[in-house]
């Protein structure tokens, strides 16, 4: 009856939400009186989930799960769930997770609650706390089924440490062609840049830049924090920057532990998408701006004065604190 | 080709949000209610099948009779005809229930769903819908073309982009990138006319059956001050942040 946690991994190395998704359900299991089976799909480095409270790892090795496939990895994980008779089964919500998370809920016939936020309640039946309303509020909502299904929110929990001694075990489910009515013809990542999903520190900048020119600066900063870059969606509307850089409602999410706003006005549409961040902060000329009551720290001040004198102090500072 | 486009009705995102009843519903009060910026993105792609393809495009939604301008607006800009399955939506998988249903009765060759929807905006349905009526999908679906059964997409995923080949049966979760905001229709008079003679036929709901249940809603904590520091005194905030913020 353990907590089974889907911990991802991206070319053979467990991503970090997976550390945090672990710490989540060593938490739940502790709610529960329980202990935390992991499983992995093609990833090698899985003894470091005993830093996170994980007791067993099913590991699945196969070659025709090299490439994600949403309805083959929620068989996998249908399966595993069986096997280990899990009642509560943790994902994350990266794009892949949150692909697959429905599909391995009607497997299962488990309710499906994302965005959660906190550990659930066990008082009166199952209660978890989610985001709603594109992060303007927050609902509590109960769970009605048998098997539940919960998709933490980035960076909502964090990592916990808890030692714990390992076994791993080999898992060969059983998949058929009909998990494969999906074939994916090439992927297109941008290998050497951090994702938006995946950075602690996001760089986001707006109209206030002028033209793609100027994001010499931007690009340099990331460098500095080793930070993924992001924009608002006029600038990626006008091809300054890519498609896939936007944020906001209409855009990518971003639940980062550090975002900086660099000549972003702050409209609520982009707030939307970047309100489940940590630490926000905001660059810009304007002290009227709105972005000034979204976030934490703000500089009033011309961007093209204030980054690259940023940089300066940053790279610093590196030097200094590593 | 045959497709259903599930619109869900929702507040406008510049809308305030307020709950009543001891903070168990949602306050609905001068609120403005649209077409799911992601529905409305797959309606238009659906619009350039209809008139390249020769697509029909039907449109499903699962909500009370205060959803029907909604309807009659996807009606304007281009649907042949619309369904409203006559019960509130009150979780993921009662309306992804209720749109399989409607998917199958049908014989949809396409289903096209949105992302996410912008009020409990769970990214459920569309994949459970999928799941229940055993069709292929693809989800944050930003490019599709279809060629006979074959359907090509791109998906967009953390970090970048992959193209799929699947067939049909097929449902999407879609967003911004099926088409671009230049591409959406504001209905003109003629198709306004036109909408109000096309068919909009009321369904009994199934059941209520849910999973999941909203039980109470809050506001974020009113946010403190933001901490303002002077454009000449970047190690400050530096310091903030390593220290305070523990950020960097
Ligand atoms: C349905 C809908 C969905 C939307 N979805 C999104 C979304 O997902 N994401 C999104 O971002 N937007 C979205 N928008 C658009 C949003 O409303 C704003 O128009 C947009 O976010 C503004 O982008 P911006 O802040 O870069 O530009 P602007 O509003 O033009 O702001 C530029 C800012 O830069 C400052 N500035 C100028 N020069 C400098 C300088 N030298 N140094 C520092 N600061 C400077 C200015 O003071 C200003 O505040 C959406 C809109 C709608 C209607
Ligand atoms: N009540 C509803 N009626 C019709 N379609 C819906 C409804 N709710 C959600 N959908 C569809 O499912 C998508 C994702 O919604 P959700 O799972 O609520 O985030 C929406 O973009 C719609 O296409």
């Amino acid at each position: 009856m353990s907590i089974l946690v889907y911990t991802e991994s991206e070319n053979g190395k467990l991503k970090k939400a997976a550390y945090e998704v672990a710490s989540y359900a060593k938490g739940i299991a502790d709610l529960m009186g329980t202990s935390v089976t992991a499983v992995t799909v093609n990833a090698e480095n899985v003894e470091e989930l005993s830093q996170y409270g994980v007791d067993k790892v099913l590991k699945v090795s196969s070659d025709k799960l090299s490439k994600f496939n949403a309805d083959a990895y929620a068989e996998v994980i249908t399966q595993a769930a069986k096997k280990e008779d899990s009642k509560v089964i943790v994902i994350s919500q990266s794009a892949n997770a949150k692909y697959m998370a429905p599909l391995l809920a009607v497997n299962l016939e488990a309710g499906y609650v994302s965005n959660a936020v906190k550990l659930p309640i066990l008082d009166e039946g199952f209660n978890v706390e989610r985001t709603a309303f594109t992060n303007k509020a927050f609902s509590m909502t109960s769970i009605s089924t048998d098997i539940k299904v919960l998709g933490l929110s980035n960076n909502s929990y964090g990592l916990k440490e808890n030692e714990s001694s390992l076994t791993q075990e080999e898992f060969s489910p059983e998949l058929t062609d009909e998990n494969f009515g999906i074939t994916v013809e090439s992927v297109d990542k941008n290998k050497d840049k951090v994702s938006i999903a995946d950075a602690e520190v996001v760089i986001s900048a707006g109209r206030g830049m002028k033209g793609p020119e100027n994001w010499g600066m931007i690009e340099e900063l990331a460098g500095v924090l080793n930070a993924a870059t992001a924009c608002s969606k006029p600038v990626s509307d006008m091809g300054w920057r890519p498609h896939g850089e936007h944020v906001g409602q209409t855009g990518k999410p971003v639940a980062t532990n550090l975002y900086i706003a660099i000549g972003i006005s702050g409209a609520i549409q982009h707030l939307a998408g970047i309100s489940a961040s940590k630490n926000k902060v905001v660059i810009n000329t304007d002290p009227e701006a709105p972005f000034f009551k979204a976030a934490d720290y703000g500089i009033v001040g011309d961007a093209f004065e204030v980054v690259p004198q940023l940089i300066e102090k940053l790279k610093e500072f590196k030097a200094n604190n590593s | 080709m045959k497709i259903l486009v599930c619109i869900s009705h929702v507040p406008d995102t510049t809308s305030k949000i307020n709950f009543v009843d001891n903070d168990t519903k949602f306050d609905t009060n001068g609120v403005q209610f649209v077409i799911n910026p992601n529905d409305e993105f797959g309606l238009t792609r659906a619009m350039w099948f209809k008139e390249k393809q020769g697509a029909s495009v039907d449109i499903v939604t699962v909500g009370g009779k205060d959803t029907e301008p909604t309807i009659r607006k996807c009606l304007a800009i281009g649907a042949d005809t619309a369904y409203r399955v006559d019960t509130q939506p009150l979780d993921g998988f009662q309306v992804a229930k209720e749109l399989a249903k409607v998917a199958k009765d049908g014989e949809y060759d396409l289903v096209i769903a949105g992302r996410e929807s912008l009020d409990y905006n769970g990214g459920m349905v569309p994949g459970m819908l999928a799941k229940l009526i055993g069709a292929n999908f693809i989800n944050t679906c930003v490019s599709l073309d279809i060629e006979g059964e074959t359907a090509t997409a791109v998906r967009e995923m953390d970090g970048g982009k992959e193209t799929i080949k699947t067939s049909l049966p097929l449902v999407i979760g879609g967003q911004k990138g099926l088409v671009e905001e230049s591409d959406l229709k504001i209905p003109n008079m003629r198709g306004i006319m036109m909408a109000r003679k096309k068919p909009l036929n009321i369904i009994e709901p199934l059941s209520s059956e849910t999973h999941t249940e909203a039980k109470s809603f809050r506001k974020p904590e009113p946010k403190g001050e933001v901490t303002l520091i002077d454009a000449d005194n970047l190690d400050k905030l530096i310091d903030l942040l390593h220290n305070e913020a523990k950020a960097i």
